[in-house]
């Protein structure tokens, strides 16, 4: 499957410096693990060691975030548009 | 500098006040010069007193929004419901970008207390928030 990548300010300066960039791969876990190969510098805010979700990475299907949709199973169609942004958050842990 | 409106600072006053006894938290839109134009309130998900996080629908639409407008997400605000406007060691390591205004709102005081930080490279500094008509 073919679909395009959005990338947020924050993550392109790791990411060769692009706002888009088109991705193939049948599931969000395929097209990030194939992101960090050709970008190995992102790959710690992507995915957890275990290859699941970064805990502040939200990641979205076209409008959907993926934590509703099996996370890293989550499926991807052709011409579909993932969007990658790190959450916001904060406090006294 | 980070520069709000007097309504705008209501705002995000009132939000952090009905979030209470949680902390609030909002995105701001706005230019790089850091004059506000938007203030865009959020849920906060953690629904805490201690911490928060902008509701990611709230974060998907408002950069979308702001793609569209051709302004930018320029910084977050969110309220210290018992101590100072200070950012704690937790919100800088996860402040994601060195480019935002990172806004504190400390309800502690009466009235609240506004300031306004810049986080690089681990370091919070102090700047400017300029309140005009």
């Amino acid at each position: 499957m073919s679909a395009v990548l959005r990338v947020p300010t924050v993550l392109r300066p790791a990411l060769g410096g692009v706002s888009v960039i088109a991705v193939e791969g049948s599931t969000v876990g395929e097209v990030l693990l194939k992101l960090t190969a050709t970008y190995p510098a992102i790959k710690g805010q992507l995915l957890n060691d275990d290859g699941t979700l970064h805990r502040f990475l939200n990641v979205y299907v076209n409008d959907d975030d993926v934590r509703y949709l099996g996370g890293v199973e989550a499926s991807i169609a052709n011409d579909d548009e993932i969007t990658l942004l790190p959450a916001v958050a904060g406090g006294v842990w | 500098m980070l520069s709000l409106s007097p309504s705008q600072r209501d705002a995000i006053v009132a939000t952090c006040i009905r979030a209470l006894p949680n902390e609030g938290c909002g995105l701001l839109l706005g230019t790089s010069d850091g004059i506000v134009g938007e203030v865009v309130a959020s849920e906060n998900i953690a629904h805490s007193a201690k911490v928060y996080e902008i509701d990611p629908q709230v974060l998907l639409r408002t950069y979308r929004r702001a793609d569209d407008e051709g302004v930018d997400v320029i910084g977050v605000f969110h309220s210290h419901t018992h101590s100072e406007a200070h950012p704690s060691p937790t919100d800088v390591r996860q402040a994601p970008d060195p480019t935002w205004h990172y806004l504190i709102v400390s309800l502690r005081d009466t009235p609240p207390d506004l300031r306004s930080y810049r986080v690089l490279e681990g370091e919070a500094t102090s700047e400017l928030v300029e309140i005009v008509n």
